[in-house]
């Protein structure tokens, strides 16, 4: 009987030691509580590479202001994680991303409207202001703009096409001397993929969504399907597999890049993201705008903006507001994460910095001037999946009428 | 912890400690209360329960903190519960159930029918949250700066104590350098001689009878900070981070007397409408943010009734079947083909052959998988290449389905080879040799003696096998992506599994719709269980026939 008394003693011990243990978790929140009257705590979430550049200057303005900030890297699905982990509770409270996540991110009520002054709205470049604003609303500060453009390899190809017609004869007679295995890179894959062909479907005369009077997408019109859209997919099966052969399915997001490193294709169609590569190669390029039809519309490649948000249900939402909308327009910012990846910065005073550094910004600046901002609405999301397939679909020789029809049926369907 | 938590009660079992006990009388009652307590099983059960004591204080915290009384009581009546159990010395065979019991619960019961709960609602993107949530997102996305208002230069005071003490909101006019103080009750002017005002940033650095707070202290007040709204006469003052603040007004607002949220600039209404989720307007349109609702058998009758996934669901089920048959049965054939032919006696070099068999099962999967990929690829692809060969593999439907199920092969028959090997030399050599004593030739032989006895051992295996093939998310996702998709149909692709298409449905670009999902999960569900069973009795029946 003594043993059992012992024994219960020793456990009933044990228990408050590890409620000790436990303990150091519940301080936690007191830990929290004194943090806090310290200064409080910031927790912004971003990729891998744009972690790496905003460490130095969150810790600095954490230094500045004598807060904790904490940058974390979220590799993968950022968007779906945020959203998740807002919805329970436990995320961030500042996020980094590309735009159009914007219209899926309000719709979940996981970010909340900025308010930028007159003044520091009008430091900006106004199509970034403008991709980040949703139902007239400002949901985040930009700092990145991005489009594509036709990237050329001047050894193979010294002038640049005026047209994608002269694109493709130019690329033909480098496969016929054996110079090129391929006319052009301009990645499709098997599911296709509608941001890197839209600068041709526009030029055919396609468009997504039209503009309501407000300047906004109207998801109500849809353009997929239309007339319009058809005539520009006939335009775009003539260049594929069964047509010139300029448009496959086997060059995908994967291999197109290092296809054009491999100096099998004098013609890339991508973004900045690809330039580091071919400078690793050590190739050649030039930039300039992704070229149109003959006698077509212009070719209106997508613009892409990244942005910080401040999430709705972040814990410090007061500082997060301070650092977005105080601190990441300070050209500085935009400059350093300009350095980890190199795309054009939003801020004009930043661009106009670096621009004397780099001339492709400035090339490729040029090639996006009179694209189209990336829709943000949240119908959008509808239009990746059954546009890229659709494509992909006609590039391999199926009726283009049909399938576009087929493809706004399944758009319009899913658009609630 | 199963085991170990009856660690004690196994020493007291223990075969070993019987012929102990064997003179003392032998009714349970009396040897449990004489058998004595070890020093070691008493420490284990200390530190056990120890453990359990400190998980569910650890998970106590977040419970309080959420309020989630129910939980709570959960977790506290366990705790007692466990504890009880194994402090008494009754209860023995409850000792040796009850951690079992309790994983199942929280590893298989819950989340399975947390699922099914899941099927009868509409979550997913624009339904996740509660109404409130929604509510409170609606009207603060509605918060817009009232035009040609002030943005004023904004220091966060208080009176008294800078951590608990009421917050005042000191605003200083960049333009025309006029100073007010504002909290709940409004705004008031302050003399000019009271403060100081920096001339770099245009903020108050000092106010009589306030006291100021730095960035850090005010942050540390984040939600009071964010919550304090100045009422003026054409909105409100709300604050913009820590050292700005701008006149803004809430256009949109939620009236709970018609249930309906209003627009104060154009009049317009959204009713909330309880069977979708979402606030409508007359005209049908409706506001973004949605919450989560009961939609009962909408999801089920949507699986069985809209054309567009009944009608795929049928062809998809069928290459579904064909899919995890065909990579079962093929990786099993050429298995136990290499299995046989290195278990004949007159084989030399076997390990050297068995360790570059296993090699594929060693490496990764999912890299071999995207590998496989890129080596179908019909312009740069290394079988293309090697082989002259100009087939669009995943191009067409039968061949990205022969190119999925030769991945599938390549990657699954190291693990079946392996199987069969140990299956083989667990059956005596005698057997086989007394057929070929009898006349019989070795097909004779293998048809008769050794694939019978093989397949009593390999079947539970192989319908682990198939039923894993079954739902291979990997298999198709990394290779084809479920591709090539008919030219009309962007939904449902050639190499489709049902659980890929699930997958795209809950995960997929176009927006996720967990509630859809689910209910197509547990029909497929239903389906591998249903599979299960029947070839489970069947393997009984071959097991009473050959044993």
């Amino acid at each position: 009987m003594r043993i059992r008394t012992a024994g219960v003693v020793a456990v009933l011990g044990l228990a408050l030691a590890a409620s000790g243990c436990g303990g150091s978790d519940s301080d936690k929140p007191a830990a929290k509580e004194t943090a806090k009257a310290a200064g409080g705590k910031l927790v912004i979430w971003a990729d891998d590479k744009r972690t790496a550049a905003l460490k130095p200057f969150a810790e600095e303005f954490g230094k500045e202001n004598g807060v904790t900030v904490e940058v974390q890297a979220v590799s993968k699905d950022l968007q779906t994680n945020f959203v998740t982990a807002s919805q329970q509770g436990s995320g961030p409270d500042v996020v980094v991303g590309a735009h159009d996540w914007i219209g899926n991110m309000v719709q979940n009520g996981a970010i909340d409207p900025v308010q930028l002054g007159a003044e520091q709205k009008s430091a900006f470049n106004e199509t970034a202001i403008k991709a980040v604003t949703f139902n007239g609303q400002l949901y985040g500060v930009p700092y990145a703009t991005e489009n594509v453009a036709l990237i050329r390899n001047t050894e193979l190809a010294p002038e640049a096409p005026k047209t994608i017609e002269d694109l493709v004869t130019a690329g033909k007679k480098l496969k016929a001397e054996k110079k090129a295995s391929e006319i052009l890179c301009l990645q499709s894959g098997q599911n296709g993929d509608a941001y890197h062909v839209y600068p041709l479907y526009t030029s055919g005369g396609g468009y997504l969504f039209g503009t309501g009077a407000n300047g906004d997408y109207d998801p109500k019109d849809l353009g997929v399907g239309k007339p319009e859209s058809i005539a520009a997919f006939q335009k775009i099966a003539k260049l594929g597999e069964k047509g010139d052969g300029a448009l496959k399915r086997s060059i995908t997001g994967e291999n197109s890049i290092a296809t054009f490193t491999g100096k099998k294709c004098a013609f890339l169609v991508s973004g900045p993201w690809a330039i580091a590569d071919a400078k690793k190669a050590n190739i050649k390029y030039d930039i300039s705008p992704v070229p149109g039809f003959a006698g077509g519309k212009e070719a209106q490649p997508f613009v892409g903006v990244q942005a910080f948000y401040v999430a709705a249900k972040g814990k410090n939402k007061a500082l997060a507001q301070e650092f977005v909308t105080n601190y990441v327009t300070k050209p500085e910012l935009a400059v350093a994460l300009y350095k980890a990846e190199p795309r054009p910065p939003a801020l004009t005073a930043a661009f106009d910095q670096v621009k004397g550094e780099d001339p492709d910004l400035a090339k490729f600046q040029e090639a996006g001037k009179n694209g189209q901002v990336l829709p943000a609405i949240p119908a959008m999301a509808a239009i990746w999946d059954p546009f890229g397939k659709a494509e992909a679909a006609i590039i391999g020789g199926a009726d283009p009428a049909k399938t576009i029809t087929a493809a706004g049926k399944t758009i319009a369907g899913q658009i609630k | 912890m199963s085991t170990s938590l009856s660690g004690p009660g196994s020493a007291e079992q223990a075969p070993g400690r019987e012929p102990v006990r064997r003179g003392l009388p032998r009714t349970s009652r009396t040897a449990r209360n004489h058998a004595p307590i070890t020093a070691t099983g008493l420490v284990v059960k200390v530190v056990l329960l120890g453990l359990v004591a400190g998980i569910a204080i650890w998970a106590a915290f977040p419970l309080v903190e959420a309020e989630h009384w129910v939980g709570l009581g959960i977790l506290a009546a366990t705790t007692a519960g466990l504890f009880y159990l194994y402090l008494t010395r009754r209860h023995i065979p409850a000792k040796y159930l009850v951690p079992g019991t309790l994983f199942l619960i929280a590893f298989q019961v819950f989340p399975v029918l947390y699922t099914a709960s899941t099927a009868f609602t509409n979550f997913g993107d624009g339904h996740r949250g509660s109404k409130d949530d929604a509510i409170v997102a609606i009207q603060t996305s509605s918060v817009k700066q009232v035009p040609g208002s002030t943005e004023y230069s904004l220091s966060i005071a208080t009176k008294g104590d800078p951590a608990t003490g009421a917050l005042v909101f000191l605003l200083s006019d960049p333009k025309t350098k006029e100073v007010f103080a504002g909290d709940a009750g409004g705004l008031r002017k302050l003399d000019a001689g009271e403060v100081t005002v920096s001339s770099l940033s245009g903020k108050i650095t000092a106010a009589e009878g306030y006291t100021i707070l730095n960035i850090g202290q005010a942050s540390g007040r984040s939600d009071a900070v964010t919550a304090l709204v100045v009422p003026t006469s054409g909105g409100a003052i709300r604050s913009n981070g820590l050292t700005r603040a701008y006149e803004g007004k809430a256009v949109r607002a939620y009236d709970v007397g018609c249930d309906c949220i209003k627009d104060g600039e154009t009049g317009k209404t959204w009713t909330a409408d309880a069977a979708s989720g979402s606030f409508v307007a007359a005209d049908g349109e409706r506001l973004a943010q949605g919450w989560k609702v009961n939609v009962g058998l909408k999801n089920f009758s949507r699986v069985l009734t809209d054309p567009n996934i009944s009608g795929p669901f049928f062809g998809t089920l069928v290459w579904n079947f064909a899919f995890a048959i065909g990579s079962t049965g093929l990786t099993f054939l050429l298995g136990l083909a290499i299995a046989l032919a290195l278990h004949s006696p007159r084989m030399r070099g076997t390990n050297l052959y068995r360790i570059l068999l296993i090699l594929p099962y060693a490496m990764p999967s999912f890299a071999m998988l995207l590998v496989w990929r890129d080596m179908f690829n019909t312009d740069f692809g290394l079988i293309n290449n090697l082989f002259g060969l100009g087939v669009d593999w995943f191009g067409g439907s039968w061949s990205a389905r022969i190119a999925v199920l030769l991945v599938q092969l390549w990657l699954g028959y190291p693990y079946m080879f392996l199987v069969a090997t140990g299956a083989l030399q667990a059956i005596p050599r005698e057997l086989t040799e007394a057929t070929s004593v009898d006349g019989a030739t070795p097909w004779q032989s293998f048809k008769a003696v050794t694939l019978p006895l093989l397949l009593v051992a390999l079947s539970p295996l192989l319908i682990a096998s198939f039923a894993y093939n079954f739902n291979n998310v990997n298999a198709i996702l990394f290779t084809t992506e479920g591709g090539p998709f008919p030219a009309d149909n962007p939904r449902n692709g050639a190499t489709d599994l049902l659980i890929t298409y699930t997958y795209r449905l809950a995960f997929g670009a176009q927006g996720a719709e967990y509630g859809l999902a689910t209910t197509v999960s547990i029909f497929i569900f239903a389906i591998v269980a249903i599979v299960a069973a029947i070839s489970f009795s069947r393997t009984r029946k071959q097991e009473e026939v050959y044993s």
